[in-house]
């Protein structure tokens, strides 16, 4: 038997381009396109009072200069709101230049195109724009209070939305409660840093009237509709392709970004290819950002540390726009309650626009916030009772016997929040083995002994993944026996085209080798939603299961009429069908493809013997193609699933705090984990180092810094500190697979699992380390210093 | 094409001749006007190294040079690499860095290989430290350096790697 390829950690097929520089980005595309520079506001908010684009217009090489004024038809209008919601009494969106008022230093204010991005950008250097400057907020919470400048002229006050929900009865339970906490946890600005910033090139073809947009996106089906719709053109002339993409982490979701727009529409308005590729410092005021939330909670609890109640009444920056609607802040709240029975809770959120970058998800999204507040609070309630924390953890665990678990409160798709399997005791019992717990913690007594400033932090999780609507996946299988698979979502290093080949390879008993995977183009596939919410190999790989399921049946449907045996004695091995029992009766699955397709003609090397299959496996038929057949080996089918699957996990992390510096080493950091079955481990456990490094960069070095006008002040890498290979530290891992009931490959994502409780456990161990809480993120050196004073 | 001049570079061996104005960066002209695109910009201010090349052997951020600084100099990316009619075509470098699933996106990939192409030519048996700290001026998003660090680690752990070029 051909070797089953699930579960295996195959090395990547995608390897081989990027290790040679033979990788295909955005950028890499059109290298002499006119290029695209924009003018962006240096003010958080002002009125635009003039525009003088004279001088742009001298400069040689500009064939375009080009403001609000100039747009037309839909594209004048604010950009869609991507994610509706009734709960948004604000659903403001952003014009893709800025009409009269710019509402964040970075919006968009006028675009120049150029013969290239030198003379562009010289171009762009010399529009001058007046602007009338206004108040701007910043601050969240001075955004959130009545009376406050409002980040839009003409709203009376900063909400863009409002949700609450209880499930239970919270006040019952708190006036019950034995001891009734309230504490306030703060999670800052930070941002994704994608290596490759975005970039969009688009090249209109009059005389067909077709569009072709290559573009560092996560969403490529989205950005089409989307720019068919605002530019009025059938949808089949219009075809965007996301080719490799230098990491997305959620940044890239959005559709549109004004660039998106205001890229292809000047290629249709100047008639020459367009290229933009955005600079570092563009990515740090014009691309999304994240976190920024603030959380008073209201915790009852008995003698046992069991929560009885939780209340939590939480701030969400939303930024300058809400194009994501309130997608955010209801993660948050979903997922707030972990992986602990709250049988009585209730949240309050408010969704705060302030004159800041907007907000969207960025891996995580709302999730790192929850675990945050969580599992803090289940160490404070440690801390007041003196009770052991992971005690406090295990008396609250939903048990193994509970699922499906409904949480009692919405899920971000709308649906109800049901956890589908999952086994927490378990996965914090191999947390603390792995960790050696007892033995860490006699060590960190020794070291505190020797005036080592040391700690030991432990948090939890649950990660709604695999969320609907859908996805598809088309699967072939060609004339010379490659499979072809293609999805149309796009992928920014998840190895799709390996775990996806690993599916198909297994149903179709091929080599690996023999599977060529596409995604990410719309002339390939054009439906599907896009790569986000740690969803694309559990919908899309469930949409390649059922597509190479039916390719097969229709493989064995066909070789079962040239072979003369049943559908059911068709064996799939090698690349090849034979009979069962009978290896030598076999045949290529090229030549059965060639067999389905009854051309008149022959073709290539294979061709005689394929057009013989065809007249044998057709032979007694009334006609060439029978009735219900189609012909060629082909298939394209969608997964929908009927809600998310909840993937979970624990992390323990021991750091040490340097008092006189500020700076925190983390000495050891121990990941458990749990995504259901595993498709590769190679690649879920480099999906948990990448997260783990955002994790700790968010919690420790990363914080998106606004001065007090708003705009940013380390909008750089030598102001902004991604974390590097000397800070982090080696991952250790230990795994375990509760499998999803929900779906038939029983897997749940994990794209997002390794940074989601990174900031607890860390603030976690901190606390443990200083002696004080830290209820605030991230912990920057200068905080360190502040935390050590306190303690003093 | 205003003020430009004729430049001329030697790539990985081989004679390239491009015009641009002398403004243009060495990776832009890399990518550009020579197509070798494996020379990626992250940041373009010299901190993510996604652009790192070799010039006379030693790498530089190619964001912050001018194509003309480098005429005359021997200059190798990443396209360069791979000794022709290696195993697989691949550089023991490459060939872990597939092995240890050292790259996820890519992006970052072709700058960290050649700094760490130029610190086993430097210290062939580096400790886990040394890499550590060597790589600390080249950013990955994707990976949490674990396995880039591996990577080196096993590199540097195999036979000599056969000259370059």
């Amino acid at each position: 038997m051909t070797t089953r390829l699930f579960g295996e950690p195959v090395a990547r097929k995608e390897d081989g381009r990027f290790l040679t520089g033979r990788g295909r980005y955005t950028a890499d595309f059109e290298p002499h396109a006119a290029h695209a520079a924009f003018v962006r506001s240096d003010l958080a908010h002002a009125r635009i009072t003039g525009i003088d684009t004279a001088a742009a217009g001298e400069v040689p090489g500009v064939l375009g200069v080009f403001t609000w004024t100039d747009l037309d038809g839909e594209v004048a209008e604010r950009l869609p709101l991507l994610v509706p919601s009734d709960a948004l009494v604000n659903p403001r969106t952003q014009h893709a230049l800025a009409r009269d008022e710019v509402c964040y230093a970075g919006e968009v204010v006028a675009m120049v195109v150029a013969r290239d991005r030198y003379a562009a950008e010289d171009a762009a250097e010399r529009i001058l724009v007046e602007y009338e400057p206004l108040p701007p907020v910043v601050d969240l919470e001075t955004a959130a209070s009545p009376g406050a400048p409002t980040a839009h002229a003409d709203m009376r006050d900063n909400l863009a939305g409002r949700v609450s929900e209880e499930h239970g009865d919270v006040d019952r339970a708190l006036a019950a409660a034995p001891h009734v906490f309230g504490w306030r946890f703060v999670m800052e600005r930070s941002a994704a840093m994608p290596l490759e910033t975005r970039a969009v090139v688009a090249r209109y073809d009059q005389t067909e009237d077709r569009l072709l947009i290559h573009d560092s996106t996560q969403a490529p089906t989205g950005v089409r509709f989307g720019l068919a719709m605002l530019f009025g053109m059938d949808t089949d002339r219009v075809h965007v392709v996301a080719p490799d993409v230098g990491g997305g982490f959620g940044q890239k979701v959005i559709q549109f970004y004004p660039e998106e727009v205001l890229v292809p529409w000047a290629a249709r308005r100047l008639g020459v290819p367009v290229k933009w590729v955005e600079d570092r410092r563009e990515n740090f005021i014009g691309s999304n950002q994240e976190r920024g939330q603030i959380h008073d909670v209201r915790v009852g609890v008995d003698d046992e540390g069991r929560i009885l109640g939780l209340e939590d009444r939480f701030l969400h920056d939303t930024g300058a726009y809400c194009s994501y609607g309130l997608i955010l802040p209801i993660i948050t709240a979903a997922q707030l309650p972990g992986p602990y029975r709250l049988e009585n809770y209730r949240y309050e959120l408010r969704s705060i626009f302030t004159n800041t970058v907007p907000t969207s998800p960025y891996r995580g999204a709302g999730r790192p916030h929850a675990a945050f507040v969580m599992e803090r609070v289940i160490e404070k309630v440690a801390g007041e009772l003196g009770l052991d924390s992971l005690e406090v953890r295990r008396r609250n665990f939903i048990q193994p016997d509970q699922f499906p678990y409904h949480v009692g409160v919405t899920f971000q798709d709308g649906g109800p929040t049901v956890y589908d399997s999952g086994d927490y005791e378990r996965g914090l019992d191999a947390l603390l083995a792995e960790l050696d717990v007892e033995r860490t913690r006699t060590e960190l007594a020794d070291w505190r002994r020797t005036g080592r400033t040391v700690g030991l932090g432990v948090a939890g999780y649950v990660e709604g993944t695999g969320i609907g609507p859908y996805e598809g996946a088309s699967v072939s299988i060609d004339p010379d026996g490659t499979v072809s698979v293609a999805t149309a979502h796009g992928t920014q290093g998840q190895a799709h085209e390996t775990v996806f080949a690993q599916i198909a390879a297994d149903e179709l008993g091929t080599p690996l080798e023999g599977v060529r995977v596409t995604t990410g183009d719309t002339r390939r596939l054009g439906f599907g939603v896009g790569t986000y919410a740690s969803r694309t190999a559990v919908v899309a790989g469930n949409a390649v299961l059922r597509a190479a399921q039916e390719v097969r049946r229709q493989a064995a449907s066909v070789a079962a009429r040239i072979l003369e045996v049943a559908p059911e004695d068709v064996v799939f091995q090698d690349g090849s069908v034979h009979v069962a029992g009978a290896p030598d009766r076999r045949i290529p699955l090229g030549r059965l493809a060639m067999a389905s397709n009854p051309t008149r003609y022959a073709f290539g090397r294979d061709a005689e013997e394929g057009a013989r299959l065809s007249q044998l496996a057709y032979a007694g038929g009334d006609r060439p193609l029978p009735e219900g057949s189609r012909p060629g080996l082909a298939a394209v089918e969608y997964y929908s699933p009927t809600s998310g699957v909840f993937g979970f996990g624990f992390h323990g992390a021991v750091v040490e705090v340097d008092p006189e510096t500020g700076e925190v080493r983390v000495l050891r950091y121990v990941v458990h984990h749990d995504s259901g079955r595993v498709i590769n481990p190679m690649v879920v456990e480099g999906q948990i180092h990448g997260g783990v490094a955002q994790g700790i960069g968010g919690a420790l070095y990363e914080r998106i810094a606004y001065g007090p006008e708003g705009q940013v002040q380390n909008a750089s890498f030598m102001d902004f500190l991604l974390v590097s290979a000397a800070e982090m530290p080696r991952i250790e891992q230990v795994h375990t697979e509760t499998p999803s009931p929900n779906n038939p490959l029983g897997i749940k994502g994990v794209g997002e699992a390794g940074t989601i409780p990174v900031s607890a456990a860390i603030a976690n161990a901190l606390s443990d380390a200083l002696g004080v809480p830290v209820d605030r993120m991230p912990v920057m050196p200068e905080d360190v210093l502040a935390l050590v004073r306190a303690a003093e | 094409m205003t003020g430009a001049v004729d430049i001329t570079l030697l790539v990985n061996g081989k004679t390239y001749t491009g015009r641009a104005e002398p403004r243009v960066t060495l990776a832009d002209f890399l990518r550009d006007e020579l197509r070798l695109t494996g020379t990626h910009l992250g940041c373009e201010h010299g901190a993510c190294g996604a652009c790192t090349v070799l010039m006379d052997g030693r790498t530089v951020r190619s964001c912050l040079l001018f194509a003309v600084q480098a005429q005359g100099h021997d200059l190798a990316t990443v396209e360069g690499l791979a000794p022709a009619g290696g195993a697989e075509g691949l550089h023991p470098l490459q060939e872990a860095f597939h092995r240890m699933h050292a790259l996820q996106c890519g992006f970052c990939t072709p700058g960290f290989l050649m700094s760490a192409y130029e610190l086993l030519q430097s210290n062939p048996r580096p400790t886990e430290e040394e890499v550590r700290t060597w790589l600390s001026g080249n950013l990955c998003r994707c990976t949490g350096y674990q396995n880039i660090v591996e990577a080196v680690l096993a590199a540097a752990a195999e036979p000599e790697p056969e000259a370059h070029q």
